[in-house]
């Protein structure tokens, strides 16, 4: 963090707006504590100031509901990325260095896997339990598994046929240091840049699916169902649709303008 | 146009027989987990679903335990469901009860139509911005196609749609906001995802663009006296194209997830709407049938792909 000021400006602006909802998802939920206490008399309650976006129309808070949705759409996807990243760059490593039949199977998997648009995967997934936690974890974490495969791999071989790898191996190093000390160096910066794609590929389905009504199901708060939930209410109150609208901008302009701007060929 | 080698169409045309084949595996094996991990007792429900609820006893869903064969161990169940698709019998909706072909091929044309409109309005939008960016890199179109593409993946496609939706016709009142059969309605969901894809298609065209006109060959071209025109014409058209192409498959991804959403967000009837019903209501057999169709669709159209990028370069692919 200390070369900020060295990062071009669509850099800085998407640590600041990162930062931001960093914030509101770790501070929010202790600030504005239960998002699905009622107070029906406050029925689409006007923003106050100890309540910044007013209250719903079950006179919940807007701000607690917000919080706490940003909190799980950030953590789920977090741990849909890392699942993802592990199990695919580890499968990408053994293909590369095993070849063979082992290549070729995980290779058709994935291909086929490939054909089939991410979404799919993570509507049928949710159809298994309606409104699962574990479930759309399952189906975000299978559907965006084969990209960090597929780049591991092609990585993987370059690397591996390399003559430094060459070298340590006629040097008598064991796997563990070609991985560590070739390997990972060449690997892990692009697996973060696939990770900030991948955290908001997941908070982009994780939204979806709630916004057509077949994700997480109404008590929770979630920000695409918060949409959906809203929107009978839009001209009464537009805070309701836009604040969840606003925050989930925000944080996929956050993770898209972290990476290089340039479509990458 | 060059003629397909017949070398390169059968690679092509067997990678991509062998992906949809793996890929309809693949959805089978989901769809049967599907059905598996559903909870009750299933005899006990197709039962009910043949004699009604109030007619069913144990002994009813014994009897088609037995008959259906149930009981059997998962795999020879497995075995069976496998067998089945590979008849071409994608049975019956649980909720309708008209069979899943019917009723796929029903929403099928809603699908096209959209699909094509939105390709046409991103084609329509992407190729002269690109083109103008590409040529002038660094001018007023290059900056506004980077800004807009940029925006739009901030935009998701139902937050556009929800945007335009909320714009359009609910403050400005210019078209219906959902439904179909009337003209206007296609409109709303056509601009959502065309919209959506026009901003990586002009960045596509002009990268590719930028890359033609900066090589060698088309500088050459320009210094032996060819006019700026003919030399776009002979040696980057083609060069361009091939990119374009190979890139707009890569994108088809996008078309494909975004029918899904947009055509549920404006209650488009096409399979992504009927898909996302299925799911609604848990309907296995048209799960099964819309997720395996919009796979298809995909795999088709990558092969389409593949093959124009083939006849314009019949040099094919370079090898990774």
């Amino acid at each position: 963090m200390t070369d900020l000021a060295f990062l071009p400006w669509h850099r800085r602006l998407a640590w600041l707006l990162l930062a931001l909802v960093l914030l509101l998802a770790i501070v929010g939920p202790w600030l504005w504590p239960d998002p699905a206490r009622q107070d029906l008399m406050q029925f689409l309650a006007s923003p106050s100031l100890a309540e910044p976006l007013g209250r719903d129309q079950l006179g919940r808070s807007v701000m607690a509901r917000v919080a706490s949705a940003t909190r799980l759409s950030l953590g789920l996807a977090a741990l849909c990325v890392l699942s993802a990243a592990l199990l695919g760059s580890l499968l990408g490593v053994l293909s590369a260095w095993r070849g063979g039949l082992t290549d070729t199977l995980l290779r058709g998997v994935a291909d086929g896997v490939l054909a089939l648009p991410g979404l799919l995967i993570v509507l049928i997934f949710s159809a298994m339990a309606k409104g699962g936690f574990l479930t759309l974890y399952l189906g975000l974490a299978l559907a965006q598994w084969v990209e960090y495969f597929r780049m591991t791999r092609a990585r993987s071989r370059l690397v591996l046929a390399s003559p430094h790898v060459e070298a340590s191996r006629l040097l008598g190093f064991g796997p563990l240091y070609i991985v560590r000390r070739h390997l990972w160096p060449e690997l892990s910066p692009m697996l973060l840049t696939m990770a900030s794609f991948g955290m908001a590929t997941a908070i982009l389905a994780l939204s979806t699916l709630g916004y057509v009504g077949v994700g997480l199901q109404p008590p929770a708060a979630e920000l695409g169902l918060m949409m959906t939930e809203a929107l009978p209410h839009y001209s009464e109150a537009p805070r309701l649709v836009l604040a969840p609208v606003a925050v989930l901008a925000l944080t996929l302009a956050a993770l898209v303008l972290l990476r290089p701007l340039e479509v990458t060929r | 146009m060059a003629a397909l080698t017949q070398h390169g169409l059968a690679r092509v045309l067997g990678q991509r027989l062998l992906q949809a084949l793996v890929v309809s595996l693949l959805v089978a094996t989901l769809c049967f987990v599907l059905v598996q991990q559903l909870p009750g007792d299933m005899a006990f429900r197709i039962a009910a679903g043949r004699y009604g609820y109030d007619y069913v006893d144990a002994a009813a869903a014994e009897a088609v335990r037995q008959e259906l064969g149930l009981a059997r161990p998962a795999w020879q169940q497995f075995a069976g469901w496998l067998q089945q698709l590979g008849q071409g019998q994608l049975g019956q909706s649980l909720v309708t009860g008209g069979a899943v072909l019917d009723e796929v091929r029903h929403h099928l044309g809603a699908t096209l139509q959209l699909a094509a409109a939105s390709v046409v309005l991103a084609l329509g939008l992407g190729l002269p911005l690109g083109l103008a960016s590409g040529l002038r890199p660094g001018g007023w179109a290059d900056r506004l196609t980077l800004l807009w593409s940029v925006v739009l993946r901030t935009l998701p496609p139902f937050l556009l749609g929800l945007m335009l939706m909320l714009g359009l016709s609910v403050q400005l009142g210019w078209v219906p906001a959902a439904g179909h059969g009337d003209s206007g309605n296609l409109l709303l969901p056509a601009l959502t995802l065309g919209l959506g894809l026009s901003g990586l298609t002009a960045r596509i065209v002009r990268d590719s663009v930028l890359a033609v006109v900066q090589s060698d060959y088309y500088r050459f071209a320009l210094t032996k006296g060819l006019s700026p025109w003919r030399a776009f014409w002979r040696h980057g058209l083609r060069n361009i194209g091939v990119t374009v192409v190979a890139y707009a498959g890569v994108q088809l991804i996008l078309l494909i997830e975004g029918v899904v959403v947009v055509e549920s967000l404006f209650a488009w009837p096409g399979v992504g709407h009927a898909l996302v019903h299925a799911v609604f209501w848990r309907d296995v057999p048209m799960i099964q049938g819309c997720t395996l169709l919009l796979a298809w669709l995909f795999v088709l159209l990558n092969t389409l792909t593949d093959l124009l990028c083939l006849a314009i370069d019949p040099r094919g692919p370079a090898e990774p």
